[in-house]
């Protein structure tokens, strides 16, 4: 008996549930994101957040405004001035100068396979949950784009393309800062970089010179380079573990780096691990920019590194400086982190 | 019509779904294994870490900075002689406080096992898998070591002979000799831990103890100053640390 009633429970909510559906709610073409073959392969599916869908119009609006210096308080800067695409979408400046001539303290961090990023961390000390909060951050910097949100509302509402753009791409004419950056997001999303050399190589698609073969042994060598641990493998395309880590650059800190963001002085002098993709385009390196070249940062590890009390356990031989690597190992090492380099990334 | 054919759908799933109720004969349980960790009876976490505070058996003091394992294979033996494998693996995290329970997705029936047990690490055949997780987060063996991946990375620092802090990595992979195109392997260094008899009535979490300073104990008095980084080429101090390992775990309760 009590089966009969819900049975009619039940088909009295379906008709009920039914009475709605005439609502028309905007849908946006669906963007497909293209994951490479050895994403796919070998690491998790990237990060998509439910409450900002990929859409082919979302990402065509967040293109425009990463290229747009409507965002910046003065109109003459946008996104793209410190994230060059012919660099990766970083800067060559060790620091990047916003609209006032001021200079940040941190290196600008190429922008590609941000998606990958699981703990989505974001900057160099990760002081930011999620792509789309992270873009939120330089629009309203003092010393970046020196802009208020309240301001760029006004601008882009006002505008005579943009209240239609974010209307096809999210179904309503009103813009605040919640859809600019999920829009943004969107675009960063798709600036993925996997076609470097190295990634033929796995793909069986080229050969690597011996010297590069060798630089790659070295790289995932413990006994020399150790690279590994921190900077992926060819079964992880990342080249980053996405994590924090002192790595030997300081024996005391001016920039305390994660610990400044955690509070905990065991966190200080960490920062996140940069993926090595692209480095034939991203110099200066590390993230105050103080290596100009990347036989300067090869020399780091070989015998530049500083002892402190937080620097990584993973760090070897430190009271000798660092691993120690001959010449010819680390002209090899260069030639396979050069490798690692997609000139069709930055050539889009 | 369509909100006709909809609502007959609906009526139908729900007498269908109905008929079965009552012939559920098997019992089955969910198996949760939880993992705690101590340096001999004193509990660690992760607030424990980056601080030297521990001493090893061969009196070195130490600190942790970052400790994760791998375990597998949890099965399941009955005294016929047949076994049920729990699918799935875990990558315990005590550095970030993840996955410290692991909850198979399949469940078991229920009954009395003779033992059950699970791999640190993965057995060879699992070595030799590729698994999308385990290279997200970078835990990869390289191919001139026989590739795979690690079964732990414990890393920390101790106080070495100069007074000073210096690094470890204690890293347990499958050892290897001859690194290269074709390394070889001279005794497995995966091993399986068994937690005994037990009879499953119910949804059941076996409470698992690491008793972390037994990696430098027994019945190896592990020095440090020795053996501290670049073990994973190291197939001799891999099998030490395999020894080793054989008395970490233990089964505190079952509930």
């Amino acid at each position: 008996m009590r089966l009969w009633k819900l049975h009619i429970i039940l088909i009295l909510l379906a008709c009920f549930s039914c009475e709605n559906e005439s609502v028309d709610q905007y849908v946006a073409t669906p963007y497909q994101l293209e994951i490479p073959k050895l994403f796919q392969d070998n690491i998790l599916a990237p990060v998509i957040p439910v409450d900002n869908p990929m859409t082919v119009e979302g990402v065509e609006l967040g293109k425009k405004l990463f290229f747009d210096p409507i965002l910046s308080g003065d109109n003459t800067q946008s996104c793209a001035d410190c994230h060059a695409p012919e660099n990766a979408f970083s800067d060559t400046r060790k620091f990047s100068d916003g609209i006032n001539g001021e200079f940040g303290n941190r290196n600008t961090m190429p922008l590609f396979n941000l998606a990958w990023n699981y703990d989505e961390k974001f900057f160099w000390d990760g002081n930011t949950f999620s792509l789309e909060h992270q873009a939120l951050v330089p629009v309203a910097d003092p010393i970046e784009m020196n802009s208020t949100w309240l301001d760029v509302e006004l601008k882009l509402q006002q505008h005579n393309e943009y209240p239609s753009l974010f209307e096809d791409a999210f179904g309503t004419t009103k813009i605040d800062s919640n859809l600019v950056t999920k829009a943004i997001a969107q675009f960063e999303r798709t600036l993925i970089s996997a076609n470097s050399k190295f990634d033929e190589y796995l793909l069986g698609q080229t050969n690597l010179t011996s010297e590069e073969l060798n630089g790659f042994n070295i790289f995932m060598d413990e006994a020399r380079g150790d690279c590994f641990h921190c900077h992926g493998s060819d079964k992880n395309p990342l080249w980053t573990d996405n994590a924090f880590h002192n790595n030997g650059l300081d024996q005391t800190f001016t920039d305390l780096g994660l610990g400044a963001v955690t509070g905990d002085p065991a966190d200080n002098g960490k920062f996140k691990s940069p993926s090595l993709r692209n480095l034939a385009f991203t110099a200066p390196y590390m993230h105050d920019g103080r290596f100009a070249t990347l036989d300067d940062v090869i020399n780091h590890y070989s015998e530049g590194l500083k002892n402190s009390s937080t620097i990584d356990p993973l760090m070897k031989k430190v009271n000798q400086g660092g691993v120690q690597l001959t010449t010819e190992d680390k002209a090899h090492l260069k030639a396979f982190l050069l490798s690692l380099s997609d000139t069709e990334f930055v050539g889009e | 019509m369509k909100k006709l054919v909809f609502v007959f759908l609906i009526s139908c799933l729900t007498f269908l779904s109905c008929s079965e109720d009552q012939d559920d004969k098997i019992s089955q349980a969910t198996i949760t294994l939880s993992f705690s960790h101590h340096w001999d009876g004193n509990l660690v976490s992760n607030a424990d870490f980056n601080t030297i505070k521990f001493t090893n058996a061969f009196g070195t003091q130490l600190s942790i900075e970052r400790l994760r394992y791998l375990i597998s294979k949890v099965t399941f033996y009955k005294t016929d002689g047949s076994k049920t494998e729990l699918q799935g693996y875990n990558l315990v995290d005590v550095t970030n406080n993840q996955n410290l329970t692991f909850t198979s997705p399949t469940p078991i029936e229920t009954g009395t096992y003779t033992n059950v047990s699970f791999t640190f690490g993965f057995n060879n055949e699992d070595n030799a898998g590729n698994y999308q997780d385990l290279n997200s987060a970078s835990w990869n063996v390289p191919a001139a070591l026989g590739g795979g991946y690690h079964y732990m990375q414990f890393d920390g620092k101790f106080i070495n002979t100069s007074n000073q802090e210096q690094g470890f990595n204690y890293h347990a992979i499958r050892a290897a000799e001859n690194p290269g195109d074709n390394p070889t392997f001279p005794q497995d260094t995966f091993f399986a831990v068994d937690l005994g008899a037990v009879t499953i009535t119910n949804n059941t979490t076996f409470n698992i103890e690491m008793n972390i300073a037994e990696w430098f104990k027994n019945p190896n008095t592990w020095n440090l100053n020795e053996l501290n980084q670049m073990l994973m080429p190291n197939a001799d101090a891999q099998i030490l640390m395999y020894e080793n390992g054989l008395s970490v775990f233990s089964l505190k309760s079952i509930n």
